[in-house]
C-alpha cells in the first residue's frame, strides 16, 4: 500500500497555509510553458482551476461531457456562498467559519484543510466581484448577506436563487478568456474513461469522443479531476442526469484511495417524489429556511386526513401545528444543518405525520413571513423558486404551504487527497466535490461553492507547482507509449463487453433498481443487517447487469453506451458506500446508523474508535471487498465535542 | 417498478427505512397522444419524422420524462433511442433545446425550459411535434442534438472582465447601486440555450450577445473593456453565420429567462459608441 501521508504543514493552524506558501517549490514562467496539465470537469472547481493554471502559463487541456463548459452542474446551486467577511458586524471571523464547518461536519473533516478553506474564503468573494459576478447588494451599494443552516451569523453571499449559475459563469468567463489567449484547449462532449499511469505517476487520460465514438489518448505532466460527486448512484437525486462518478472510479480502479464513501448528504428541502417515471428530484434552496417554517400536524388524525386529500395545510389551526425543528432545536430552529433537518423530517414521516398522499412530505410554510414582510418582499427574495415549485407541482407557495422531503444532494466522501489536494497517485489531483477533505460527515449549506472555488482558484494553483517543479526536465510525452496503448485497449475491451451482452433491459431500468436498493439500505437510516443485505443485492444487480443489459450497436452518438459505462461504475460505487457504512459503527453527520443514536434520536458518534478517515483500495470488480486503511484525524485547534444545536 | 417489487418495500419497512419510491401514481390524470419526433443521422442527412402513439402518460410527468418513456419503449423493442440534449432538468443548465409544436421549449405561461414543461399542458388526443433548433449556426449532430459551440466562441471573443486570479481589492471597495446590480443580474441570468436563435427568422444571436454585453456594461468592473467587448462579440457573431436583428421580438417572446430586447438596444448603443471612437 502507498503511504497515507496527509502532508499537513507544521506550525499553529492559522499559520500553516502561509508557511506552506512561503516554502513550497515554484515553477518559473519559462518552464510553465513546457508543462501540460489535464483538467477534467468544468464546474466551479474544474473551470476555476483550468482558468487559473492557464493564466499562470501552464498549457491546459480541459474536458467536459456537456456541449459547453457552462453546463456543469455547479450551475444549479441556488442559495449562496459562504465567506468570513464579517460585513454584517455580527461576530464572524475566519476562525468562526472554520469552527462552524468542522462542527457542521460532525468532527470528521481534516482540520488543517478546513482552516485553509475558511482563510481563502474572503479572496473568493473579492475575485468574483472583480469578474463582474452580480451579487445581491444593499441600497448603499455594499454586498448583501443571508443566513444558512449551521451558522448563527449572516455570511452567505448570493445572487438571487442562482448563485451557482453566476459563480460558474464567472469561472467560465475566466476560462473562455484563457481559451481565447490560447492557454486552454477545450474538449467538450468528451468523457474520460481511464487515467494512464507511467512509472507510478499519472501521465494522461483515455477519453471517448461522444460525437463520433472514437477512443482518444491525451498526455500531460499532471491530471486534475474536478468531476463532482457520486449522488446519482441513487438514480434519483438533485444532481443533473449526466452527473457521474466514472472519472473518480477510474482513478480508484488504478489504485487511488476512496475516502469516506458512506458520507452522503440528504438535503431536507426537495420537492417530494411524485411518480414512478420520475427522473430527478428538484431542490428548493436552503435559503427558504430563512423565512419558511417547517411543520407537520400535531394530531395523527389531521395527518391522515391530509394524506387522504380531505383537508389542506391551511385548514389546520395554528395550535395544532408541530413546528418540530423549532421545538427540538430552539437555538437554531429551522436553520439546523441539513443532516439534522432531514433526519427530523424522516422521523416525523416514519411516525405517520407526513402531509401528502404518500405520507412522505412535510410543510415549508411562508404564511407568517408573508404576513410580516408582505407578498412583494417574499417574491423579491424567493420569486424564482416559488415559480419553479408551481411549475412542477401546480400549486402556488403564496397560497398554500410548500411540501418538501429529503433527497440525495451531495457527497462528502471522495478521492482521498493530502493537504496539497494530491491523491496517493503522484501527479493525480482531485478538487471540489470529487475529493473528500473539507466537509467531514456533513456539509453546511453554501460551502460547496466555497470549496470548489477555493480549490480551483486559490489552493491547487499553488500546490500543483510543488509537484510540477521537479517535472520541468521531463519532456512532453508521446501517446504512443505502451501504457497508453494498453489503457486504450482496456477501454475498448470494456465497451465491447457491454455491447455484446445483448440482453433485453435498458440501462435506466437497472439503474433504478440500484437506486432503490441504495435508498432503502444505504440511505438516511442504516443498520448493519440492512447494509449486509444491501451489499448482496448490489452484487445481484451486477450479475443481472452483465447478463441482461441491452446497449444498441450505434456508430457515433450512443447515449445508451454512455449511460451503461457510468452505471457499471455506479454499481461499484454503491457497493463501496455500503462497505464503508457497514464498517463505521457510529452515527455522524449524514451517516446515520440506527443502532447508534441517543434516547432523543440524535446521532451518537464514537470518537474513541472512529475518529479517522476511512480509506478504501480497489481489489477487483467481481464482488471482492476492497482493502481498508485509516488516516487518523488529529485536532489541535478545536475541542471535539457532541454537536449541539439546541442551546 | 410495478408490483414485482412490493416485497422489497415490505422488507425495507421492516428495517425501518421509508422508501421514497412510489408504486403507483395516485393523483395524476393519464393522457394519450401522438408524438412526431425528428430523426436525423448527422448534419448531412436529410432527416425525417418518426411517429408513435403514447398511451396513458400521467400528466404530472415532465416532457423529458415522457421522452424517457418513449426511449424505454424503443430500447425494449431493440431500436435506437431518440437523441436529445438535456442535463440538469431544473431549467438552469441550458442544455435542453427542443422545438415543440412550433415554439422553442414549448408553450408555458411564464417562460420555462423544456425540462420544466409538464404534460398537464397537453390534452388527450394531441399531436405533439418535436424538432431541433433550426439555424445555420447550430448544425444538427444527431436527431434533436445540435452543435452550439458558436456561443462559446462568441463568449471567448470578449464575454469577460480580464482579471487575473489573485488578490483584487476588497469586494466592498466597489460600490454598486442596487438597481444597477439588480439589472445586471437580470441580464446575467441568460442560460445560453439558444432558443432566441431558434425562434428568430433571421437566426440572429442578438439577444444572447446583448445580454452578456449588458451585464458588463451596467457594472463598473466591465466599463474599461466595454468598447472592445462589444465590437469583438458582434464581429464573432457575424463571422459564425448568425443573422441580423430586424426587431421582430420573437427572441424575447420565447426566452425561458425573460431576457428583454432592451438589452439589444443597449448593445446597439455600446457598439455604436465603440465604432464612433475608432
Amino acid at each position: 500500500m502507498a503511504t497515507l501521508d496527509s502532508k499537513i504543514p507544521a506550525g499553529p493552524i492559522s499559520e500553516k497555509w502561509t508557511n506552506y506558501k512561503a516554502h513550497q517549490k515554484l515553477v518559473n514562467p519559462k518552464n510553465k510553458r513546457k508543462l501540460d496539465v489535464i483538467v477534467v470537469g468544468t464546474g466551479l472547481a474544474g473551470a476555476s482551476a483550468a482558468a487559473s493554471l492557464g493564466e499562470m502559463g501552464f498549457k491546459v487541456k480541459n474536458f467536459c461531457i456537456q456541449d459547453s463548459p457552462r453546463r456543469a452542474h455547479s450551475i444549479a446551486a441556488q442559495g449562496g456562498i459562504n465567506a468570513a467577511k464579517n460585513y454584517q458586524n455580527d461576530g464572524d471571523s475566519v476562525y468562526r467559519l472554520f469552527y462552524d464547518t468542522v462542527k457542521g461536519g460532525d468532527y470528521r473533516a481534516r482540520e488543517a484543510n478546513v482552516y485553509r478553506l475558511a482563510e481563502v474564503s474572503n479572496s473568493i468573494i473579492d475575485q468574483c466581484v472583480a469578474q463582474g459576478v452580480p451579487f445581491a447588494r444593499e441600497y448603499g451599494g455594499t454586498l448583501a448577506n443571508r443566513s444558512f443552516g449551521g451558522a448563527q451569523v449572516s455570511r452567505t453571499f448570493y445572487a438571487k436563487g442562482q448563485t451557482g449559475q453566476q459563480l460558474l459563469l464567472g469561472a467560465y468567463s475566466a476560462l473562455m478568456c484563457q481559451v481565447h489567449a490560447g492557454q486552454v484547449e477545450l474538449y467538450t462532449r468528451y468523457e474520460m474513461l481511464d487515467v494512464v499511469i507511467i512509472d507510478g505517476r499519472a501521465r494522461g487520460i483515455i477519453a471517448r469522443n461522444l460525437i463520433n465514438g472514437n477512443i482518444e489518448r491525451f498526455a500531460a505532466h499532471a491530471v486534475v479531476l474536478g468531476t463532482g460527486g457520486y449522488g446519482n448512484t441513487y438514480f434519483l437525486s438533485t444532481n443533473a442526469m449526466g452527473c457521474n462518478c466514472s472519472a473518480a472510479i477510474a482513478a480508484y480502479r488504478k489504485g487511488a484511495y476512496f475516502a469516506n464513501p458512506a458520507y452522503v448528504q440528504i438535503h431536507p428541502t426537495c420537492i417530494p417524489v411524485h411518480g414512478d417515471k420520475q427522473s430527478k428530484l428538484t431542490l428548493m434552496s436552503e435559503s427558504l429556511r430563512n423565512d419558511g417554517r417547517i411543520w407537520v400536524p400535531k394530531k395523527l388524525e389531521d395527518a391522515k386526513r391530509l394524506q387522504a386529500g380531505e383537508i389542506q395545510g391551511r385548514d389546520i389551526p395554528e395550535e395544532d401545528r408541530d413546528y418540530y425543528l423549532e421545538r427540538r432545536y430552539p437555538a437554531f430552529g429551522n436553520l439546523v444543518p441539513r443532516d439534522v433537518a432531514s433526519r427530523a423530517a424522516k422521523e416525523r414521516c416514519d411516525k405517520g405525520y407526513g402531509v401528502n398522499n404518500t405520507g412522505l412530505a412535510v410543510f415549508l410554510d411562508f404564511s407568517q413571513a408573508i404576513d410580516i414582510y408582505g407578498k412583494k418582499e417574499i417574491e423579491a427574495r424567493y420569486g424564482n423558486l416559488f415559480d419553479m415549485y408551481e411549475e412542477i407541482t401546480d400549486e402556488s407557495p403564496y397560497e398554500t404551504p410548500m411540501m418538501i422531503y429529503p433527497a440525495i444532494h451531495y457527497t462528502m466522501g471522495g478521492l482521498w487527497v493530502d493537504y496539497e489536494l494530491s491523491t496517493n497517485i503522484p501527479g493525480l489531483f482531485a478538487i471540489g466535490e470529487a475529493n473528500f477533505s473539507d466537509h467531514g460527515a456533513n456539509r453546511l449549506g453554501a460551502s460547496a461553492l466555497m470549496q470548489g472555488l477555493a480549490d480551483g482558484y486559490f489552493v491547487l494553483p499553488y500546490t500543483i507547482q510543488n509537484y510540477l517543479s521537479d517535472q520541468i526536465t521531463v519532456p512532453r510525452f508521446s501517446t504512443d507509449l505502451p501504457e497508453f496503448v494498453a489503457a486504450e485497449n482496456a477501454v475498448k475491451a470494456r465497451i465491447e463487453r457491454l455491447l455484446n451482452i445483448k440482453g433485453k433491459r435498458s440501462v435506466d431500468s437497472i439503474h433504478k433498481e440500484l437506486g432503490r436498493v441504495m435508498w432503502d439500505f444505504v440511505g438516511m437510516g442504516r443498520t448493519a443487517e440492512g447494509l449486509k443485505e444491501g451489499i448482496q443485492r448490489i452484487q445481484q444487480i451486477r450479475k443481472d447487469f452483465y447478463e441482461q443489459l441491452f446497449v444498441p450497436h450505434i456508430e457515433g452518438v450512443n447515449v445508451e453506451l454512455e449511460k451503461a459505462l457510468r452505471l457499471e461504475d455506479f454499481i461499484l460505487m454503491g457497493e463501496l458506500m455500503a462497505h464503508d457504512a457497514l464498517n463505521r459503527n457510529e452515527s455522524c453527520g449524514g451517516h446515520f446508523r440506527e443502532e447508534y443514536q441517543t434516547e432523543e434520536g440524535e446521532a451518537k458518534r464514537d470518537d474513541e474508535n472512529y475518529f479517522y478517515v476511512g480509506c478504501w483500495e480497489y481489489q477487483g470488480d467481481d464482488n471482492t471487498a476492497p482493502a481498508f486503511y485509516k488516516e487518523p484525524l488529529e485536532y489541535e485547534a478545536i475541542k471535539v465535542q457532541t454537536r449541539n444545536y439546541k442551546s | 417498478m410495478g408490483c414485482a417489487h412490493s416485497g422489497d418495500t415490505h422488507r425495507s419497512r421492516r428495517h425501518g427505512h421509508s422508501s421514497i419510491y412510489i408504486q403507483d401514481n395516485i393523483m395524476a390524470k393519464n393522457i394519450s397522444f401522438t408524438i412526431r419526433y425528428w430523426k436525423q443521422n448527422g448534419p448531412k442527412d436529410a432527416g425525417h419524422f418518426d411517429e408513435r402513439h403514447m398511451t396513458d402518460i400521467p400528466d404530472d410527468t415532465s416532457f423529458l420524462e415522457m421522452l424517457d418513456i418513449l426511449n424505454e419503449q424503443l430500447i425494449e423493442e431493440g431500436n435506437e433511442p431518440f437523441v436529445f440534449d438535456h442535463d440538469c432538468r431544473e431549467g438552469i443548465c441550458g442544455m435542453c433545446s427542443l422545438y415543440i409544436n412550433g415554439t422553442p421549449h414549448g408553450k408555458t405561461e411564464s417562460g420555462a425550459t423544456t425540462c420544466q414543461l409538464y404534460m398537464r399542458r397537453f390534452k388527450d388526443g394531441d399531436v405533439i411535434t418535436v424538432e431541433p433548433w433550426r439555424s445555420a449556426a447550430f448544425p444538427v449532430i444527431k436527431d434533436c442534438m445540435v452543435d452550439r459551440t458558436a456561443f462559446d466562441a462568441i463568449q471567448a471573443a470578449g464575454g469577460y472582465v480580464t482579471v487575473r486570479t489573485g488578490a483584487p481589492q476588497d469586494a466592498n471597495a466597489i460600490l454598486i447601486p442596487k438597481p444597477d446590480a439588480d439589472e445586471a443580474m437580470d441580464c446575467a441570468t441568460c442560460i445560453g440555450c439558444g432558443a432566441c436563435v431558434a425562434a428568430c427568422k433571421n437566426g440572429s444571436a442578438m439577444l444572447f450577445v446583448s445580454s452578456k454585453v449588458s451585464q458588463f456594461a451596467l457594472l463598473p468592473q466591465g466599463k474599461l473593456e466595454a468598447a472592445k467587448r462589444a465590437k469583438a462579440m458582434v464581429a464573432k457573431m457575424d463571422e459564425l453565420g448568425f443573422g441580423n436583428c430586424t426587431n421582430t421580438r420573437a427572441c424575447e417572446a420565447v426566452c425561458p429567462k425573460n431576457e428583454s430586447i432592451a438589452n439589444i438596444a443597449r448593445l446597439n448603443r455600446e457598439y455604436l459608441k465603440a465604432k464612433m471612437a475608432d
